[in-house]
């Protein structure tokens, strides 16, 4: 897709500005945090399951060429392909290839965020194939023609009427006078219209929320049942997957089972958890007769052994943006590229460039609560401080700034002009508030952004510094 | 495209910054052989029946409905009065499966079965189930001949038929019963394996949960105790 991250100052306060966004960000959250808080609380050993999820896949990125190497072997011992894609190109073309010479005309998809990533619909549509999203939140974001806001509820941003009015412009065959108010209508009309598709497919792609190295299998994770339909009636079944998915065993797949619905969306488990081991084999009244596993990388590799590696422990649950205030506060779409919320403020500068999606790591609180959830314990806020390092040496951000950190460099180097200076600097500020304590406006002009909105808080008086030796004094 | 495999798998080997790949590779395969289990809840590892009672409750839980019945014989007016009880018409489409040859359908002469893959027209399904797994109140379904998966998801109705004895605590008993087996699949996996625990469901429409978004909207268990 498309990158706007770049502009995430002007994508975010557009978003604040945006009424329906706002209703449904306020709607929504609340119900996903207390979902996991409840299902968390329920298994006792939801603590210690992370921490062995964390140490699994940690295991599987040291070995992570050795375990793609068996998922192959098994994958191709049952009869299905492996397509091995360094790049987003590599990888649309592969499944262009592949439904191309299936004969393809419609091809139906389950959800799937690396299908996001390579833009794979676009790709299709513009060789003449008929891409057609299945999910139910995919689907209404499909027909309003944007990306998806959210990793596991992608029309998170979309209001019931909203979808409505997408289904009167698109169901045009439908008596226009019906009536969709209730999610129930709306639930109805799309199970319709969808399985007339899931009949014509020729070709159902599907994502893959894990790869079993023991048995060859790809797994997905769904509530609705359209990737099952997707995978199961049409001729050809592609799944796509990155390189970071694999894992070793039945078992192990099982730990990591146990945190991602309790994580996602607070259910104890998914309704559907399918693991598919090739094509259709003999006797097999369904089932698709060909199987192709597409494994991308586009770039992952490359954050091995790097202070990034912890990321790609990452398991797509959502948790860190369900509790995310920025994510609260602007949405998905504020964040300009696929993955949002504090995963996509790491792994986005990571697939698509500190230049491109610079701003993200800094669309942080640190807060802390994205670690504090994440089923995998990744260090989110460590490694946003990490690339908002490697902006600084590759000297990305604005003049200012710069300016400002260099001048704090040197003070701090020299500690009794930096005590001096905080000193005077706290009386100043302290005799230019106001009665209430509180300065409405800053006087130089690079800080006057600060307090356009809201006041800063004056210095009562002495530093911390001060205070601290008066009491070491006092002992 | 060989060319991406080693690029990709050589990449990978250069990051971590490894020579040869020997050691990681035993390391591996000995994790694979050995398919040691983590950590099991506790709830995972009732007595039983208080599994029984688990799975029961857990599917209750997530919408599905739950009929016991003393042994095989008494399916069939369990289907019937389900079926007549939500106004669905008297009509199966059910598993050419041999585990549930023995259910005597004669004793209800006014319903129809007919076995095959789930065409777009069937209504109802019947099948029979690999495993139940109390800690989540899942089913574990695989596929085969005898099995097709469209059973599980085209139809509005599922019915599964579930003997007690299938109940297992956790996943990992299921993967343990399926690898003993591992003789009667290809490779030891059946193609599909497909864990399902309650009606298919959406939340895609302002986050409030909806039954039946494209699989089943009703999911009803036949829980043999005999
Ligand atoms: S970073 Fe952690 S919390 Fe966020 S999506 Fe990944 S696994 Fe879930």
């Amino acid at each position: 897709m498309e990158s706007t991250a770049h502009s995430f100052p002007e994508n975010a306060r557009r978003a604040l500005q945006d009424d329906t966004l706002q209703y449904m960000l306020a709607k929504s959250r609340s119900g996903f945090q207390l979902r996991r808080a409840a299902a968390a609380q329920r298994l006792p050993e939801f603590e210690a399951l992370r921490d062995q999820g964390r140490d699994l896949k940690n295991h599987v990125l040291e070995h992570l060429d050795v375990y793609l190497e068996m998922f192959e072997s098994k994958v191709v011992e049952r009869g299905g392909h492996v397509h091995w894609c360094r790049t987003a190109e590599e990888a649309r073309e592969a499944i262009l290839g592949i439904c191309q010479k299936a004969g393809a005309k419609t091809v139906t998809k389950g959800k799937s965020m690396i299908a996001e990533e390579i833009a794979v619909n676009d790709h299709l549509e513009a060789h003449g194939l008929i891409p057609i999203e299945t999910d139910l939140g995919e689907y209404i974001i499909q027909l309003r023609k944007e990306p998806p806001s959210h990793i596991i509820a992608p029309a998170f941003h979309v209001s019931k009427e909203q979808v409505a009015d997408a289904f009167r412009a698109a169901h045009t065959d439908l008596p226009p006078d019906r009536p969709l108010e209730e999610p129930r209508e709306l639930i109805t009309e799309a199970r319709l219209m969808l399985r007339r598709r899931f009949q014509e497919a020729d070709v159902g792609i599907t994502g893959a929320n894990f790869l079993v190295a023991e048995t060859g299998s790809t797994i997905i994770v769904t509530n609705e049942g359209n990737g099952d339909l997707t995978q199961t009636l049409p001729k050809v079944h592609v799944v796509i997957a990155s390189i970071d998915k694999v894992v070793p065993t039945l078992e192990d797949v099982s730990t990591l089972l146990r945190l991602l619905a309790r994580s996602a969306t607070g259910q104890e488990f998914s309704a559907y958890t399918t693991f598919s081991t090739g094509p259709r084999r003999p006797g097999d009244l369904d089932g698709p007769e060909e199987f192709h596993v597409v494994l991308l990388d586009n770039g992952r590799s490359a954050l091995l052994g790097t202070e990034f590696q912890e990321v790609l422990r990452c398991i797509r649950c959502g948790a860190c943006m369900n509790h995310c205030p920025v994510y609260g506060s602007v949405g998905g779409h504020a964040y300009g590229w696929v993955y949002p919320g504090p995963v996509g403020a790491v792994i986005d500068p990571a697939l698509i460039g500190i230049k491109e999606a610079g701003h993200l790591p800094n669309a942080s609180t640190f807060c802390g609560r994205c670690e504090a959830v994440c089923p995998m314990r990744i260090p989110l806020p460590k490694m946003m401080r990490h690339w908002r390092e490697k902006e600084f040496e590759e000297k990305l951000q604005p003049a200012t700034m710069r300016q400002g950190l260099g001048v704090w460099g040197w003070f701090a180097r020299r500690p009794g002009f930096y005590h001096a200076a905080a000193r005077m600097t706290a009386r100043m500020l302290r005799r230019a508030s106001g009665s209430d304590g509180k300065l409405g406006s800053l006087p130089l002009p690079m800080l006057s952004g600060w307090t356009e909105h809201r006041d800063l808080p004056a210095p009562e008086g002495r530093t911390f510094q001060e205070l601290w030796a008066e009491r070491r004094g006092k002992k | 495209m060989t060319d991406s495999r080693s690029q990709i798998l050589g990449g990978i080997a250069k990051s971590l910054g490894r020579i040869s790949g020997d050691a990681q590779r035993a390391a591996a395969r000995e994790r694979i052989a050995a398919h040691a289990r983590n950590l099991i809840p506790a709830r995972a590892q009732l007595d039983p029946a208080d599994q029984v009672r688990l799975f029961e409750q857990m599917a209750l839980e997530v919408s599905a409905t739950v009929a016991r019945v003393p042994d095989l014989d008494a399916v069939p007016d369990a289907v019937a009065g389900y079926l007549a009880g939500h106004n669905l018409p008297a009509e199966l489409r059910a598993a050419p499966d041999p585990a549930l040859d023995a259910i005597p359908w004669d004793r209800r002469p006014t319903l129809t079965v007919s076995t095959g893959r789930a065409r777009d027209a069937d209504a109802v399904s019947l099948t029979g189930a690999f495993a139940g797994i109390a800690e989540t109140g899942t089913l574990m379904l695989v596929s085969g001949a005898e099995r097709p998966t469209t059973l599980n998801f085209l139809p509005d109705t599922h019915i599964v038929v579930l003997k007690a004895e299938q109940i297992v605590g956790g996943y990992e008993d299921a993967w343990d019963r399926l690898r003993a087996q591992a003789g009667s699949f290809e490779g030891g996996m059946p193609r599909t394996v497909n864990m399902v625990t309650g009606p298919s469901r959406t939340g895609d429409i302002e986050q409030t949960i909806q039954l039946g978004a494209h699989g089943p909207r009703r999911l009803h268990i036949v829980l043999v105790e005999g």
